[in-house]
């Protein structure tokens, strides 16, 4: 998004002293940036499905695995109706600091000549719609293996409305926290903060599985969770360089910055729990390198190539240490750790993002009216914890009066039976 | 006439199998079974989760053979399935009371 006030400020400089046959000016397509955010819109879609569905499913027990491809599958349809219906408008329409206006309701105005700086509104629609449904399904493995499908839905549809839409709207849609100058290029905040303190409210709203922690509970197919980590790291690079809508040097150094914090990420999960436990694990690189995609997405458009690295060690070594120590010391049943991973990660990323967005650690500048790196951190924390106060609270009351009216949580029998069988009359294992 | 029932490592099979095939033992069933023995299991861990495996894959072979024959197909069971380490498996020798070949009708000896 700062390319567009990069390039039009560019644009206004040139055109004042030299004539340029192709200066773009303000509201003209550009064909290059269009058919590069076309990519990235698909690429991003490929993260849910099949990249994080394959990712969480691969870790249930086999008796489950088949409920979460569902959900994430489901999840990917209500929500680009409800997008299309009024989360974009929400989200992205003029309206106050907290939430956008009600303009762009059932898309309208949204055509074929419409433009959202140099691409298609079409496509930068789409494209947030890819990040509305990759955000609630982030949540699904908090609460995996015994939240029933209908009551998933319903949580999903208001979670969309009433934490998704504003957060969004407060970093990316003219809000109050963009107006702080804070730095979250791809989603720090929106998504990774947001998804992860939501999937925290709904491990501890729904409770711990039946027989959690003495049971044991084995994934049924790490290789799942390897291919959809890998097909995660790749879509991640239409999630951050296609954040910066444009095809240009930005996004270049965004899609760097990406793959350098995840493979020191994926590095740093590995080592630590070589050190810790005396073997490196498949589960821990692929989960390390999720948490190093997860770190460096705030970071992507303001860091360099070095800063980049130590936001991803940093994020492998904290990561490895919440989800493997933190949620057993501190007794929640986070079954996929979503708040482990994803705020955590979140966190590390959207504070570390205000060190190395300095220029001399090779970062880009500070944002708007942050003349320090003390500053921009001071931002980035008010960014934080408004976020986690923000969305815990209100996933909880969601959470809270789903469960009143129709209860969220399956019957101790069904959830015994497993989920594929007692809510879809399926199974994924015919063996 | 006996029945050999052997629990040996899975690696081991194809040496055993070919060493009762040279003793000229003209069938065998296979199994895949698990168990423990003195070996005990092993752990697993996932995201600091540590499970244990109490039980182990193994083979379960049986063999049917004359009893003349018996010291002789244990013993090369014995040989081809010895790694020296610790489950290794176990053999275990019954009576067999009767045999009958299906297509043919013939019993006992002329059926094994």
């Amino acid at each position: 998004m700062n390319a567009l006030l990069t390039r039009l400020g560019g644009t206004v400089a040139l055109g004042a002293f030299l004539v340029i046959p192709d200066v773009r000016a303000e509201d003209t397509l550009s064909a290059g940036d269009t058919a590069w955010m076309l990519t990235a819109t698909a690429l991003v879609l490929f993260m849910t499905i099949p990249g994080l569905a394959l990712f969480y499913a691969g870790m249930v027990r086999s008796k489950n695995v088949l409920s979460v491809l569902m959900q994430c599958f489901a999840i990917t349809g209500l929500m680009s109706i409800l997008w299309a219906f009024y989360g974009y408008s929400l989200a992205f329409d003029e309206g106050g600091k907290f939430i956008g206006g009600i303009g762009k309701l059932f898309l309208r105005g949204v055509g074929v000549d419409s433009l959202t700086g140099t691409i298609p509104e079409t496509v930068f629609m789409t494209f947030q719609m890819t990040f509305a449904v990759i955000t609630p399904a982030l949540i699904v493995g908090a609460f995996a293996e015994r939240m029933k499908f209908s009551a998933m839905m319903v949580f999903m549809a208001l979670w969309l409305t009433f934490c998704y839409a504003p957060v969004c709207h407060w970093v990316w849609g003219g809000g109050w926290l963009g107006d702080l100058g804070i730095l979250d290029f791809a989603g720090g905040t929106v998504v990774h903060i947001n998804a992860g303190v939501a999937g925290l409210a709904a491990a501890l709203v729904l409770g711990r599985r039946h027989g959690y922690p003495e049971r044991q509970m084995p994934p049924n197919n790490l290789g799942y969770t390897v291919v959809g980590a890998s097909i995660l790291w790749v879509g991640w690079f239409g999630f951050n360089a296609g954040s910066e809508l444009a095809a240009d040097g930005v996004a270049g150094m965004a899609m760097a910055v990406t793959q350098l914090a995840t493979a020191a990420a994926a590095l740093g999960w590995m080592s630590s729990e070589w050190i810790a436990h005396r073997k490196p694990s498949v589960l821990g690189i692929a989960s390390g390198a999720v948490a190093g995609l997860v770190a460096i997405t705030p970071a992507s458009g303001s860091v360099g190539p070095m800063g980049a690295i130590v936001i991803g060690v940093a994020a492998g070594i904290i990561c490895f240490f919440c989800a493997t120590k933190l949620k057993r010391a501190l007794g929640y049943d986070d079954t996929l750790d979503v708040f482990g991973i994803h705020a955590i990660g979140g966190i590390v990323g959207a504070l570390l993002t205000g060190v190395f967005a300095a220029r001399a650690l090779g970062g880009a500048g500070f944002g708007d009216g942050n003349d320090s790196m003390a500053a921009q951190v001071w931002a980035q924390g008010i960014g934080v914890v408004t976020t986690c106060a923000y969305t815990f609270v209100v996933s909880y009351v969601i959470l809270k009066i789903v469960d009143a009216t129709m209860g969220l949580r399956v019957s101790e029998e069904q959830e015994e039976e497993g989920l594929d069988l007692a809510l879809h009359d399926e199974r994924g294992y015919i063996l | 006439m006996k029945l050999v029932t052997a629990i040996i490592k899975p690696f081991k099979l194809d040496d055993v199998r070919q060493s009762l095939s040279e003793l000229g033992v003209q069938g065998m069933t296979v199994t895949e079974v698990k168990g423990f023995g003195r070996q005990k299991g092993h752990t697993e861990l996932y995201r600091g989760a540590e499970y244990v495996v109490d039980f182990l894959p193994k083979v379960k072979l049986e063999v049917a053979v004359d009893g003349a024959r018996l010291e002789q197909t244990l013993e090369a069971i014995r040989d081809a399935a010895n790694t020296g380490k610790i489950g290794d498996g176990k053999i275990f020798v019954s009576d067999l009371q009767q045999v009958i070949r299906i297509r043919t009708g013939e019993t006992d000896d002329d059926a094994l």
